[in-house]
């Protein structure tokens, strides 16, 4: 799967009550989400985004609450990919399992500018600069991940294998 | 064998594993299945997704009603409703009615449903609460709790674990609050990013378990999956008179192997206060610098339990809130809200000028009952302090502990008990 893509750049923490406000909590529609994406951080951040666009940032992204709410924001905001330098633990969970790509890495983070392009090969974590030419590898995914998003989610990952009479969520012991 | 944490035990236990070690990928049994009334709605959505229609134990799931309730408006109301209808449908054991509930983390554990050795999942990231009795307790998104309601199982990667150790005794005025502040001060808000947390050392073993609970609530405020306090005489004894089914508690081995180890003599620590915008941003009462304030609030799933209140109390025995403050008092659950007024601590709080409501998270997240305007500076018992988190994204939250925060309500700035001559 490609992505390509204009760059929105933020810094390092970006936490969940920036990405969606808890007074929009009350809310649960994603296209009505997207609509308060990131505005205590970028008020003209939901205005001026374009299908296909990326977000890249700093470390710890989507540190804070657990709401789901948030990656669902960003994903029906139209944005294609999060890169980072790091994502916080229960972001990077709700991501996968929602389908909103992202990717790890570091030096891509660092070496990007707001407004900027990038092509992405998620499969292959290859991040490409389109202006710099430089090229970066995201860390990679453990296989039941590559699964989990192949299957567009935990959702239909899930349906599909209780459909089939497994029990268990399938993780390996042994990655 | 490999000696294994705290953590590595409980999730070896869950996964039907002799052993397990970081980085390994587990699916693991889980005891209780958490989710709110913001969380639940989506969750709920999700779960009918599945192809399945019961859940995959009524009496092992919580379902609590605490952020926008009592209802803050129509969209609450029809998420409350949504979930209370799910309970109903699927005669969900463990649902909470306004007038019987409480804030979740505070809930869960008073009424006994939560026990040493349990493995935790939450549709909130202050699940991470529970590791006050030696849980293994963390958060999830909506979309994982759907998957654990109706399979009662979860895939996790097992953390690494940090040791913290602290020694030495506390000052008066400071307790767990300002251990966790402190904590998150010294290793930043990602200081441990995916990993477990084994609280331990001799002021961890004088610590109250309301203290403990503080502690372990805010572990997620160090990015933490999880942290954890080994269950001693004293966390036994909490869950004995409240837990009445079969559990497994555990301990960690001599010999485990911990990722790092910190140490720290706290002897001499002061309350703590964590400055906007992040949990990290601590400082000593002493250089507050007398911040003016607009609004104090007490209460919140970090410290709105009994003793927290208590301590509240002690300051605003016979004083009064400052003219230019307003103070919010929030007991976490209604058996702390029903001994407040048993015990005249509620009398205490209305007669020194301060707003005492039912258990809600309201003000926590800038729901309702408190939400600040742009410019207005908030002193808060609760856990986070990022833009916005109480009203408007100019407003400031600064965190403290129930002491601080009630005596900082009498002065009308950050200031701290020994200032009023206690
Ligand atoms: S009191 Fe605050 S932090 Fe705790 S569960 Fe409620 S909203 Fe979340």
């Amino acid at each position: 799967m490609t992505i390509s893509g204009r760059v929105w750049k933020y810094g390092d923490n970006v936490d969940t009550d920036v990405i969606i406000p808890a007074r929009y909590l009350n809310l649960s529609d994603p296209q009505e989400l997207a609509r308060h994406c990131l505005e205590d951080l970028d008020a003209g951040f939901a205005g001026a985004v374009r299908p296909g666009d990326i977000i890249v940032a700093g470390a710890n992204f989507g540190c804070g609450s657990s709401r789901e709410h948030a990656p669902l924001a960003i994903k029906a905001a139209g944005v294609s990919c999060v890169v980072a330098e790091s994502f916080a633990r229960i972001f990077f969970r709700n991501a996968i399992n929602i389908g909103l790509p992202i990717l790890e890495c570091p030096a891509a983070a660092r070496a990007t500018a707001a407004g900027q392009h990038l092509d992405i090969d998620l499969a292959a974590g290859i991040i490409r600069n389109v202006e710099t030419g430089e090229t970066f590898h995201a860390n990679p995914y453990p296989p039941f991940m590559l699964d989990l998003i192949a299957a567009g989610g935990l959702i239909e990952y899930t349906r599909r294998r209780l459909a089939a009479g497994r029990t268990g969520s399938g993780a390996a012991c042994c990655e | 064998m490999s000696p294994m944490t705290l953590a590595e035990k409980i999730l070896a236990a869950h996964a039907g594993l002799p052993e397990v070690a970081p980085g390994m990928l587990i699916d693991a049994r889980v005891d209780l299945v958490l989710a709110n009334d913001i969380t639940a709605p989506i969750a709920i959505r999700e779960f009918e997704k599945l192809g399945v229609s019961r859940v995959f134990d009524p009496a092992r799931i919580a379902l609590v009603p605490d952020h926008f309730a009592p209802n803050k408006d129509i969209k609450s109301a029809e998420q409350c409703l949504t979930m209370r209808r799910f309970a109903r449908e699927q005669g969900i054991v463990h649902y909470y009615e306004v007038g019987r509930m409480g804030i979740e983390h505070v809930l869960l554990p008073e009424q006994g449903l939560v026990a040493p050795g349990d493995l935790v999942v939450g549709a909130d990231s202050h699940t991470c609460t529970y590791g006050a009795l030696g849980a293994f307790a963390t958060g999830m998104g909506s979309t994982d709790i759907a998957v654990a309601m109706a399979t009662g199982r979860v895939w996790l990667k097992v953390p690494e674990t940090v040791r913290i150790v602290f020694t030495g005794s506390l000052q008066p005025w400071v307790g767990g609050k300002d251990l966790i502040l402190y904590t998150i001060g010294q290793i930043g808000v990602d200081g441990a990013r995916y990993q477990a947390v084994e609280f331990c050392g001799p002021a961890i073993d004088a610590l109250s378990m309301d203290g403990r609970f503080t502690m372990a609530n805010m572990a997620i405020e160090a990015g933490a999956k999880a942290g954890l306090f080994s269950p001693d005489d004293k966390a036994m004894a909490y869950v004995a008179p409240r837990v009445s089914r079969p559990y497994a508690a555990c301990t960690p081995d001599p010999g485990a192997r911990y990722v790092r180890t910190l140490e720290w003599d706290v002897s001499a620590l002061e309350p703590q206060v964590a400055f906007p915008h992040l949990p990290s941003n601590v400082r000593a009462v002493s250089e507050a610098g007398g911040v003016r304030i607009d609004q104090a609030v007490i209460g919140s799933c970090t410290n709105g339990r009994w003793e927290d209140l208590e301590l509240a109390a002690r300051v605003l025995r016979g004083r009064r809130v400052h003219s230019d403050v307003r103070c919010i008092i929030i007991p976490g659950t209604q058996e702390i809200y029903r001994r407040l007024a048993r015990e005249g601590l509620l009398e205490t709080f209305v007669e020194a000028g301060a707003a005492v409501s039912t258990p809600t998270c309201g003000p926590c997240l800038g729901g309702y009952m408190g939400v600040l305007a742009a410019g207005e500076r908030c002193i808060s018992t609760t856990n986070r302090n990022f833009v916005g988190r109480m009203g408007h994204p100019q407003s400031e939250v600064y965190l403290a502990n129930p002491a601080v925060a009630a005596a900082s309500a009498v002065l009308g700035r950050i200031g701290s008990p020994a200032e009023l001559g206690l």
